[in-house]
């Protein structure tokens, strides 16, 4: 996903290098993980530690009023310690420490964990708030494997397609943003979402306009299907203005009108004052992020990790804690208990229609997660690398 | 320092070692005997704690950038290489981004000089001593306000609409002129507090002498100031050249859709996962930084910075 | 060397000039901690103090702060002892490999953030095996602040020559009771200066930061980077960057005069 903290990110991204560092030596020995799920649970153990996206967990100490971590303390007597991180990569290395219990994870982070053992598979049935969260959340790609979840929901969000009604006559097709002729006349005013993983948006694109290419998900790609969306992307860079990675600074240029189309995410839209910018799912579908909760096949305290992951998943604090991010929640309960009693309605919750155009952030791997066996698809590395050359 | 110009409280502080004499203290007298150890002793854990904590960092960041990343499991593979290298040598985007940094970076460092220059001339030379506090006050405050924040308000100052265009002057919108306002502007008091105090350094009495034996005031500035004024303005070149050259966070802010070679090794080494390529790429300024500190050392400026 | 009225007045107009250009996005960011417009847009909506509020109970910002304070005050304490070392060193002695301790000195600042950061952060986990902490950016932030002692304790040294420190010692007083009463007092202003330099770059160093900062080791830059993108987070932060520009005049005041009293005897 999708930071919606982004600025957070980068500075926490920083800290990936830690894992990336070559020479340490990271990981403890297979004998500590345990990846069978539990069967029933135990005693408290008086204190959890959670890794998480930044506001996720939030405790008042960055705003007083926003804070759904004490209640949990208070009810559970489990105290929470809980570290931010910025990429997926730094959260995978800072996974393997052991440390953590809880995991908040992208779908471009979940399998991995996996596949590492550094995941605990999870029995459903002691998280009772699993019940209520929505169908097409569960038991999807990025969350389960063989039949075994490793991950309950936690809220969801589409890369949407923002426009200043002033500038650019509604688009219905992600071509305002990929076309020259579109293009032409809003040079140096088009945004895009500045990450290796915004490459898929380009892939989508040219899933559905150029079918020849033979993309079947916009994160497997062959080196050719690589090189034809690096290719779009590097005729959309000469009209670019700036691409955009924090939040803020997407919303002032909209309002300045130093940007007026682009990707952008609802909770962005929703902080503009300005009444001509508006959004829209594109006819294509979008990107778009569905984060889970995972268990740490390491974790000391599985007791109260089971209890966060139920809390968390409590209408009230789902309700809170996606209103705070500014994704939909994961269940009609939780829609309920907004402040916002639109919230739900603006973000789309629960919207199968809507969710079915979206295709949720996976990381790209040498096996192509499409199913072709006869390539190789090309890997985050290829697409970070491709990334800096369309930036130039 | 009158305290110490007149040597009687010294003295009067301190009359016993006086009387008793170095022979009482062995490792005193064996200090002031012996040349290497004092020199050992005032260098061992200075030296001690550059070469454990930097050097060795450096060193290990060279080796690191011969290694590659295993694509499958993500780990670093320690087979030597010059794969890294020739990725930097063999796709342009390196080549542009690095003549794009450097380019900014030298814009930046002559930009604050030219400003500096005046500046510290006038608060060293002109102004009077209560005034030259008020001013070294005024300039050393912004750095109190947060690097990020300052950024931030340039950002909004550019923007369109902002300050810039409110008041007719116009702004470049968001881009590399962009960036270099916002660097200059960053950078200025380490600049211009350098250049000040070797101007302070300038004896007024030199300057009348000169003038007094018919010197015309620009011949003055030329041959007595300006050679007089090399260190300052090295070592503030050095530090507003070299603060651009590895910044990644004002281009994100004010840059517009370009890159510099900061974002390269902050992308690489995070996200990306790719530690070696980064410290490919992290190579780049060091080598430009050592060529320039080489070319200012011939001119022997570095001993007196 | 007599300067013109016009050439004085010109300089004075151009001094002027640019501190005006360089309060000017201070400005702004007062305005915008006053500036009722959360996403902080110019020009500013309405009058609010409720960013100062927020600013008020704020217990990351209080905590960050604490927390830079004393990254600062350390990383200073032994930069001060190991710039002074090296200075009086380099300075009062010359010796095999001289220019390339010189050049060691002023290389963690004469490199860039971003390297000096990542470099630090490898041989921090990877070579020598230990966790990051707040430690490890006491660390980083010392090693680039030594420089700033250095530059000025040296500069100090050369001006003061060695005649004082010779007398001293002919009249019997051993090489530490020179040190402690005659070299010390005498480096004392240039003390400060570099100590509040280097203080001054600490407080307000964010890449190397990142670097090197391990679990919960929030300094105040980290905090504004982690708060600044967040719409209704940014205008504290805004209030966080008045209150440290207010609050930071009175140690820059005092620091001057104290120099100031220095260099009048001079």
């Amino acid at each position: 996903m999708k930071s919606t903290f982004r600025s957070g990110r980068v500075a926490l991204a920083c800290l990936s290098l830690v894992s990336v560092s070559v020479l340490t030596a990271c990981g403890s020995s297979d004998d500590d993980k345990k990846t069978d799920e539990v069967e029933k649970l135990g005693k408290m153990e008086g204190k959890v530690s959670i890794l998480a996206w930044p506001g996720y967990v939030e405790d008042g100490s960055n705003d007083p009023n926003v804070d759904w971590v004490s209640a949990f303390e208070k009810k559970t007597g489990c105290e929470v310690t809980s570290k931010a991180y910025g990429t997926s990569d730094e959260a995978l290395n800072l996974a393997k420490s052991g440390d953590y219990d809880v995991i908040a994870a992208s779908g471009d982070l979940s399998l991995r964990l996996i596949a590492s053992d550094e995941a605990q598979a999870i029995n459903t049935d002691l998280v009772p708030n699993y019940a209520n969260v929505y169908d097409f959340l569960k038991d999807t790609e990025w969350n389960s494997v063989d039949g075994k979840n490793y991950g309950v929901p936690h809220g969801y969000g589409a890369n949407l397609l923002m426009f200043n009604k002033k500038d650019v006559d509604a688009p219905t097709s992600w071509g305002a943003v990929f076309e020259k002729d579109q293009l032409e006349k809003n040079k140096g005013k088009v945004t895009a979402y500045d990450s290796p993983i915004y490459i898929a948006d380009a892939a989508l694109y040219l899933m559905k306009t150029q079918p020849d290419l033979g993309i079947t998900n916009p994160y497997a790609l062959d080196e050719d299907q690589l090189a034809a969306a690096v290719d779009l992307l590097k005729v959309q860079r000469q009209y670019v203005g700036e691409y955009w990675s924090d939040y803020l600074k997407e919303i002032q240029a909209f309002e300045t009108g130093d940007s007026v189309v682009g990707t952008t995410w609802q909770v962005i839209k929703n902080n503009i004052k300005n009444k001509d910018v508006d959004v829209t799912l594109p006819t294509e579908g979008a990107t778009a992020w569905n984060d889970t909760w995972m268990l740490s096949s390491q974790s000391k305290s599985p007791n109260c990790a089971y209890a966060w992951m139920d809390y968390i998943l409590s209408p009230e604090a789902n309700a809170q804690a996606t209103e705070y991010f500014g994704e939909a929640p994961n269940s009609p309960q939780a829609c309920e208990k907004t402040t916002d009693p639109k919230h739900c309605e603006t973000f789309h919750a629960g919207d199968e229609e809507y969710a079915k155009q979206l295709w949720f952030w996976r990381t790209p791997v040498e096996k192509c997660l499409d199913g072709r066996t006869d390539v190789q698809c090309t890997n985050y590395a290829q697409w970070t690398q491709a990334w800096t050359e369309i930036k130039g | 320092m009158s305290h110490v110009a007149d040597p009687s409280p010294v003295l009067d502080k301190a009359p016993a070692p006086a009387l008793r004499g170095p022979a009482a203290r062995p490792v005193s007298r064996l200090l002031h005997r012996r040349v290497w150890l004092r020199l050992t002793l005032l260098l061992s854990a200075p030296l001690a704690w550059m070469i454990l904590v930097y050097v060795v960092a450096l060193a290990a960041l060279l080796i690191t950038s011969l290694w590659s990343v295993d694509s499958l499991s993500s780990e670093i593979d320690r087979t030597w290489t010059l794969d890294n290298f020739r990725t930097l040598w063999e796709s342009d985007v390196y080549r542009r981004v690095t003549i794009r940094t450097v380019s900014v970076a030298l814009a930046v460092t002559v930009i604050d000089v030219a400003i500096a220059l005046p500046i510290a001339f006038y608060m060293a030379k002109v102004a009077s001593p209560r005034a030259r506090r008020m001013l070294v006050v005024a300039v050393l405050t912004p750095l109190w306000a947060s690097y990020l924040v300052k950024v931030f308000a340039w950002r909004i100052v550019l923007s369109e609409g902002g300050l810039a265009d409110w008041s007719g002057i116009g702004s470049p919108g968001y881009g590399l002129t962009a960036v270099i306002i916002t660097q200059s502007y960053i950078w200025l008091p380490y600049v211009i507090l350098p250049i000040f105090a070797a101007l302070e350094r300038v004896p007024d009495s030199l300057l009348e002498a000169a003038g007094d034996l018919g010197a015309p005031s620009p011949m003055v500035l030329r041959s007595i100031v300006l050679p007089l004024l090399v260190p300052g303005i090295v070592a503030g070149a050095i530090f507003s050249f070299s603060l651009t050259l590895g910044d990644y966070i004002t281009v994100n802010i004010v840059g517009g859709a370009n890159q510099m070679l900061g974002n390269l090794v902050f992308v690489n080494a995070g996200a990306a996962n790719n530690l070696p390529l980064a410290a490919a790429i992290a190579m780049i300024p060091i080598v430009v930084m050592l060529v320039m500190l080489t070319a200012i050392r011939r001119t022997g400026a570095l001993e007196n910075i | 060397m007599t300067l013109s009225t016009t050439a004085k007045r010109l300089l004075a107009a151009v001094t002027f000039g640019v501190l005006a250009l360089i309060y000017l996005p201070l400005l702004v960011v007062v305005a915008n901690s006053v500036n009722s417009n959360e996403s902080m847009t110019w020009p500013p909506d309405h009058l609010t103090f409720e960013w100062w509020q927020r600013a008020w109970h704020s217990a990351g910002a209080r905590d960050a702060l604490l927390t830079s304070l004393e990254v600062g005050a350390v990383a200073t304490g032994i930069a001060l002892v190991l710039g002074t070392l090296l200075a009086m060193a380099l300075q009062r002695y010359s010796f095999f490999g001289k220019n390339t301790v010189n050049l060691l000195v002023i290389l963690p600042i004469a490199l860039p953030g971003v390297v000096t950061g990542i470099a630090l952060n490898n041989g921090f986990r990877g070579i020598l095996g230990i966790d990051l902490t707040l430690w490890t950016i006491v660390i980083a932030h010392a090693t680039f602040c030594i420089v700033t002692v250095f530059n000025n304790v040296q500069a100090r040294l050369r001006r003061m020559g060695t005649s004082l420190e010779e007398a001293s010692a002919d009249l019997g007083a051993g090489v530490f009771t020179t040190f402690r009463l005659v070299t010390l007092p005498q480096l004392r202003s240039a003390l400060l200066a570099g100590g509040m330099l280097a203080f001054a770059l600490s407080f307000d160093e964010i890449i190397v930061t990142t670097f090197t900062a391990g679990d919960g080791a929030t300094t105040l830059p980290i905090w504004i980077l982690n708060n600044m993108f967040r719409p209704n987070q940014a205008p504290v932060v805004n209030v966080v960057a008045v209150v440290l520009i207010v609050f930071s005049i009175i140690p820059v005041w005092l620091a001057q005069r104290l120099s100031s009293d220095v260099d009048a005897v001079r």
